[in-house]
């Protein structure tokens, strides 16, 4: 078989790498970045789960249509977070003042 | 039972019949990532509208017991990943071992989050008829801090000035908390039953270098819990530390 064995010296540096990026993730939170702080929060995140998907899930070393499926998945999400935000975002509506629809178009 | 590492009739090569098993739980784990994706979807478009009341109840949660959780499923990844290796070199007791510490500091997490649900429950944190976001400060316990209670006193004052429905908007948050946090340990608990049958299996001798593809699928699917947690740990937890 063809199959690559990952020695745990690999794993070990990831799971090291794993826990400094999770004491970085609470350091960030403690300093006031603004609109900052939940993109870094996400990158740090993100960043840790590629981690994990390519080394721990052996995503490296898997064949294409692997590749294929994870990428399909992270597509899926991002068309599902895309399209429902941009429906949401590009609305008039206070929902925070709870403002019905009916209010804000004066009718 | 099926007799481990046998050919099946439809797969030419034993490499073929494992890929084909990896690729199945791949497609399994993209359904899972629309299915926890929902919730992420809902939380984001929340918290967007109710950022000051997401603000409050994140800071609500404990950051040790959080953070030592995040640190624990981690290590149990490891250990996971390191079973997964035991059992392709073929080191059955290793294999074994790895299985049984990952189980441990899985039911290690379920357990610390047993203590932090027990927590919203003291403090009327539980969405509902008896929610009160204010319910720990105007009731303090004879152990908490005076300091922390007056400080956590004026974030809920300074919180109410600015949206007024603050108690209705908490309880969003707490919502999602619990149907989050709940749908990821639920998957905990069903990975935690996988891990008995496996340790069983491997204590049985099953696996083998050349079989020992239910080590690797419950792998993956270990891993994903993890990622899952990965995204929920900063997005419950670290919202508004810095205030």
């Amino acid at each position: 078989m063809s199959e690559h064995i990952v020695p745990p010296k690999v794993y070990v540096g990831i799971f090291l790498s794993l826990m400094v990026l999770t004491a970085a993730t609470v350091a960030a939170a403690y300093v006031n970045l603004g609109a900052f702080n939940i993109v870094i929060a996400l990158a740090i995140a993100s960043l840790k789960a590629t981690l994990v998907v390519l080394y721990f899930m052996h995503a490296r070393y898997s064949p294409k249509r692997t590749h294929m499926v994870i990428i399909a998945a992270v597509f899926w999400l991002a068309i599902m977070l895309a399209l429902t935000l941009s429906d949401y975002v590009t609305r008039d509506r206070d929902v925070a003042a709870n403002t019905p629809m009916s209010q804000m178009l004066g009718s | 039972m099926h007799r481990t590492g046998e050919l099946y009739g439809q797969f030419e090569t034993l490499e073929q019949q494992k890929e084909s098993a990896a690729l199945g739980m791949w497609v399994f784990l993209s359904t899972e990532v629309l299915f926890f994706g929902g919730l992420f979807m809902t939380y984001t478009l929340n918290r967007h509208y109710y950022g000051v009341a997401f603000g409050v109840g994140s800071n609500t949660l404990d950051l040790k017991l959080g953070g030592a959780n995040t640190v624990v499923l981690i290590l149990s990844s490891l250990t996971m990943a390191m079973s997964v290796w035991a059992s392709h070199v073929g080191k059955r007791k290793a294999t074994t071992s790895f299985l049984i510490a990952t189980l441990v500091l899985g039911t290690a997490f379920l357990g610390v989050k047993v203590i932090e649900y027990k927590q919203k429950f003291d403090h009327h944190l539980i969405p509902g008829y008896h929610f009160q976001i204010d319910y720990r400060a105007q009731h303090p316990a004879p152990n908490d801090d005076p300091k922390e209670i007056e400080a956590e006193k004026e974030e809920l004052s300074k919180a109410f000035a600015k949206d007024p429905d603050l108690n209705a908007h908490a309880q969003l948050y707490f919502s999602l908390y619990f149907g989050m946090t709940g749908l990821h340990a639920l998957h905990m608990i069903v990975g935690a039953g996988m891990l008995v049958w496996l340790i069983r299996q491997s204590l049985l001798g099953r696996f083998t270098p050349t079989y020992n593809t239910p080590v690797e699928m419950i792998g993956l699917y270990w891993h994903f819990v993890d990622i899952v947690w990965i995204y929920l740990f900063p997005l419950l937890y670290l919202i508004d530390r810095h205030r």
